[in-house]
């Protein structure tokens, strides 16, 4: 379905930088649109020439501001033009960017400011300018916070804060003074230096500062775009934090290499309408997105009219038998290939518009697994949605699926510039030259972390089938074993458990116990839809989760899953026997998910000690209070009586054949 | 938006109040023999947030229904802007700078957002409906004008994300805060907010307290302000008037009007037991 297109071609060796890139670019791609962002409704182009004039008043106007070589700027806010643009001044002027994550409470970003050193700053909106204000009063802070938005600003400190546009008018006086300053600092950077600073959440501890050379994020960004053929045609949407990896190898780096443009939603809100009117050719989702679209797409499904309704299962029925293998190119019947055609006028196409994925030929997927169902449904429509597997410290690349060969249960085949191996314990290891040059000021994790001869440990543990393809099982460290010695992998687990749409969250345990149980968390849209269909009527999250029939969905749900480990010999002993259903959201506001939305199993067994008591003891209730944190930073506390059930599904425990 | 505001002098807590733009001086109104408002006088400062209190039946709709030229009161006069003002209909005082919301949500509930924004600009199209029907020349550009004058207030209200959703399939907080924006829409120089947080929770009233501190800072809007609530009435209002059956009971800066006993007494009732 989609036009044949033309792969970038490599950039010249000297192109080592970011500004030096955007120096070609603004010839090369001259007129070409390089950003875009929706602004008082309406799609606002740049061209590459523009941005080159922006981001050159910028680089002026920091300088002005006595921004020097080896400074650090903070960068805090959605994806927008202009920060993309503070990033590459940064650079030009041989300092260091360090986007930080715009939800992150004024606590975590302090600790951020303080490690990077961050002298200056450049943010969104008042939100992000009065947490470093709150910032400055804990901790050394920066020096000046240039801000985009200017609601809610007119009466701070006009020495501390500043308006974008203004620093672009200085900038710009500043030029005219010194006209050959921007592009001689330019010269001076190397593609050695350090590129960017990125902060990972990771799962415990305090996060820590990937130091990423700009060859390190250039070439393994090359590395993936030529993998893929991504060519200048391309259209992405970013809307995924900035500080993440993901997003400055997609939205950043490869759109530099490529010349492709890079479309800004209108706010996090939008996201959704915005994709549809942008249609990007290549898009990126953590598996929970792609699963919150099947499932808005399958409630809206129940409501629609019979005649949709019989279309829509029997068309999805075809697709499901010849979808996938028509897109891996197999043989595929000539009435099946009828079927599909007509599926595809009436269902699909219909469909991968809606989602707003008509022109995109190629999606990733990474970070977590992804249910085979979600997976599959996305390929049987036609849309070429693959694995990777990645990480901040391989400035994302380490496997990718090639077309053709993609498997649900694998992350794909290495990199050709990847090595890749697995130790003795199954860990995964590899070397590339993506390899991050080090942790920020923290040489002992860099040591634990990346070999002398520059194999990183990922942490994470794999396997390699007989196609030379990566499949993650867990992380390393939280595969475990129970009383009995058999194998427990939570993740696992809990993967299984979150393929079911009324599951958002689930958490594991088991490790050094007699048997396996589990904590749920309902999903609010999907569970709340089935309550309504069943006239139950709940008042709040708290309500819903506690209520008896719930309990009965979820435990049907488990049973699926307690019945597919029972028939798999090495996981038959990880059939969970107990659970309860959580009476708030895990959240990260709490400290309980990462930024990323990654579950921390240890801070959840501490803070629900009692609730884990209550599993492993006979108890058929519990009483919880829990402490919780507002967006605005109060804290409050919530408690609960909850249920704790047995699950169905599980093999009696086997006991000798007596009687 | 903020280009704009930046021209006019803002005001706020804690800064000199500036000329009267509206002085209401002994208003009488019944209606039969109910005296709905009883010898009222009161001013109202350029720039300002002028937050008007009472019990249930003080009259705080009807005074806010004069001022805005629905009702005409009996007895007395209303100068607003230095000229007395003879019975204004409400189109007049609309189109004089005056706009307002309502206390139950006075919204076109089939239309989207962004049309009934659209409607706020409504004393501001000069093209008749043909030229509008035509779209052609003109009633285009003019159309196009107003649209971005609406995108406007959708960006001031953040709103970007409900554009194009009809008003009836939006919560209740959010269509309170479509209200608003029809209101600002109409650029007006003085808003009149007929308990905008009434019916909301916590963080519905926080934003919605944000959105009137940022009308009142951003775009220099003077806001006359009804409320039930006194937290919010106390934490952002510059002055505050007291109501209690149709007569003025205080009028001063929210913590003289909280010191004041006879509004303790209108608030609590006064005690039986003689107490304090």
């Amino acid at each position: 379905m989609a036009r044949k297109r033309t792969p970038a071609k490599p950039r010249a060796p000297e192109l080592d930088t970011f500004p030096k890139l955007l120096l070609d670019n603004a010839v090369r791609f001259a007129g070409m649109p390089a950003i875009r962002e929706k602004e008082f409704g309406i799609w606002q182009s740049w061209t590459w020439d523009e941005v080159l004039g922006e981001v050159e008043e910028l680089a002026g106007g920091l300088a002005a501001l006595g921004f020097r070589r080896g400074d650090k700027l903070a960068v805090i806010g959605d994806n927008r033009p202009r920060l993309y643009w503070s990033m590459c001044a940064a650079q030009a002027l041989g300092g260091v960017p360090v986007p930080m994550y715009q939800d992150s409470v004024a606590d975590e970003l302090a600790y951020v400011v303080e490690h990077s050193g961050a002298r200056f700053a450049v943010v969104q909106d008042q939100e992000q300018v009065d947490k470093l204000l709150e910032v400055r009063e804990q901790v050394p802070g920066v020096e000046a916070i240039v801000y985009l938005w200017p609601k809610g600003l007119r009466h701070y400190d006009p020495d501390l804060v500043r308006d974008f546009r203004e620093l672009q008018a200085e900038g710009r006086r500043y030029n005219q003074a010194h006209p050959e300053f921007f592009r001689a600092e330019i010269e001076k950077g190397a593609g050695a230096d350090t590129g960017v600073i990125l902060y990972t959440s990771g799962t415990t501890g305090r996060p820590k500062g990937v130091v990423l050379t700009n060859a390190n994020v250039l070439l393994q960004a090359w590395a993936g775009a030529e993998f893929e053929g991504l060519g200048s045609d391309e259209d992405i949407l970013a809307y995924l934090p900035m500080a993440w990896v993901g997003d400055n190898v997609f939205s950043y780096a490869q759109s530099y290499l490529t010349g492709f443009c890079v479309n800004c939603p209108e706010s996090a809100s939008t996201v959704t309408t915005d994709l549809g009117e942008i249609g990007p050719t290549f898009y990126f989702a953590p598996p929970r997105v792609y699963e919150n679209l099947l499932t808005n797409v399958m409630i809206r499904m129940e409501d629609a009219g019979r005649l949709k309704q019989r279309m829509f299962h029997y068309f999805m029925g075809v697709a499901g038998r010849a979808g996938k293998a028509l897109l891996d190119g197999k043989a595929v019947p000539f009435a099946d290939r009828v079927r599909y055609w007509l599926g595809n006028l009436f269902v699909y196409g219909p469909l991968r518009n809606t989602l707003g994925f008509s022109r995109v030929h190629l999606a990733y997927t990474a970070g977590e697994a992804i249910g085979p169902d979600i997976f599959d449904f996305y390929r049987s429509i036609g849309i070429n949605i693959k694995q990777l597997y990645g990480q901040t410290e391989a400035s994302v690349f380490v496997t990718i699926q090639p077309d053709g060969e993609v498997d649900p249960e694998t992350v794909g085949r290495p990199l050709s510039n990847v090595e890749l191996r697995l130790a003795d314990d199954g860990e995964v290891l590899y070397r590339s030259p993506g390899v991050f040059h080090e942790y920020y000021k923290n040489p002992d994790a860099t040591a634990e972390t990346k070999t002398e001869d520059g194999w990183v440990r990922t942490g994470d543990a794999g396997l390699l089938d007989g196609n030379g393809h990566l499949r993650i099982i867990d992380r390393a460290k939280d595969v475990g074993k129970l009383r009995d010695g058999s194998l427990f992998a939570p993740k696992y687990l809990e993967n299984k458990l979150k393929f079911f749409p009324y599951v958002k969250e689930a958490v594991c345990f088991g490790d050094g116990r007699d048997r396996v149980t589990a904590f749920i968390n309902i999903d609010l849209d999907a569970v709340g839809n089935w309550a309504e269909r069943r006239a139950l009527t709940y008042s709040s999250y708290q309500e819903l989760a506690g209520h008896p029939e719930v309990y009965g969905l979820v435990g049907e749900c488990i049973e699926q899953v307690n019945r597919e480990l029972a028939s798999d010999p090495q996981l038959s002993g990880s059939v969970i026997r107990r659970f309860l259903v959580l009476h708030k959201e895990l959240d990260a506001d709490d400290g309980e998910l990462t930024r990323t939305q990654k579950v921390r199993r240890r801070i959840i067994a501490d803070r629900y000690a009692v609730l884990i008591d209550a599993l492993y003891g006979d108890a058929e209730r519990c009483q919880v209070s829990t402490e919780v944190t507002f967006e605005d930073g109060r804290k409050g506390s919530i408690s609960a009586d909850l249920l704790i059930r047995d699950a169905g599904g599980a093999p009696e425990p086997v006991r000798a054949a007596a009687d | 938006m903020a280009q704009a505001a930046e021209a006019r002098t803002g005001n706020g807590a804690g800064r000199p109040a500036g000329e009267v733009v509206l002085d209401v001086r002994d208003i009488s109104l019944s209606f039969g023999g109910v005296r709905a408002i009883d010898g009222v006088s009161f001013d109202i400062r350029e720039g300002e947030v002028r937050a008007i209190i009472g019990p249930n039946g003080a009259g705080k709709s009807s005074l806010l229904n004069v001022i805005n030229g629905f009702y005409h009161p009996q007895e007395g006069t209303i100068t607003y802007r230095g000229v007395p003002r003879s019975r204004m209909r409400p189109h007049q005082a609309a189109a004089s700078g005056i706009a307002r919301t309502f206390q139950n949500i006075a919204l076109f509930k089939g239309m989207t957002v962004l049309d009934n924004l659209m409607t706020g600009r409504n004393l501001k199209m000069h093209r008749n409906f043909l030229w509008q029907a035509l779209y052609l020349g003109p009633a285009k550009r003019e159309e196009m004008e107003h649209r971005d004058a609406v995108e406007r207030v959708i960006d001031f209200l953040e709103i970007q994300a409900i554009r194009k959703t009809p008003v009836n399939r939006l919560p209740y907080g959010l269509q309170k805060r479509v209200e608003l924006g029809r209101a600002l829409a109409a650029e007006p120089d003085l808003l009149l907010l007929d308990e905008p947080m009434a019916g909301m929770n916590t963080e519905e009233k926080e934003d919605m307290c944000r959105f009137v501190l940022d009308t009142n800072d951003q775009l220099g809007t003077t806001i006359v302000l009804i409320e039930h609530d006194m937290g919010v009435v106390m934490d952002i209002s510059d002055r505050v008037v007291v109501l209690d059956y149709g007569r003025k009971i205080a009028d001063g800066t929210p913590d003289e009007v909280r010191a004041d006993q006879r509004v303790i007494d209108a608030y609590l009732g006064v005690a039986h037991d003689d107490g304090d």
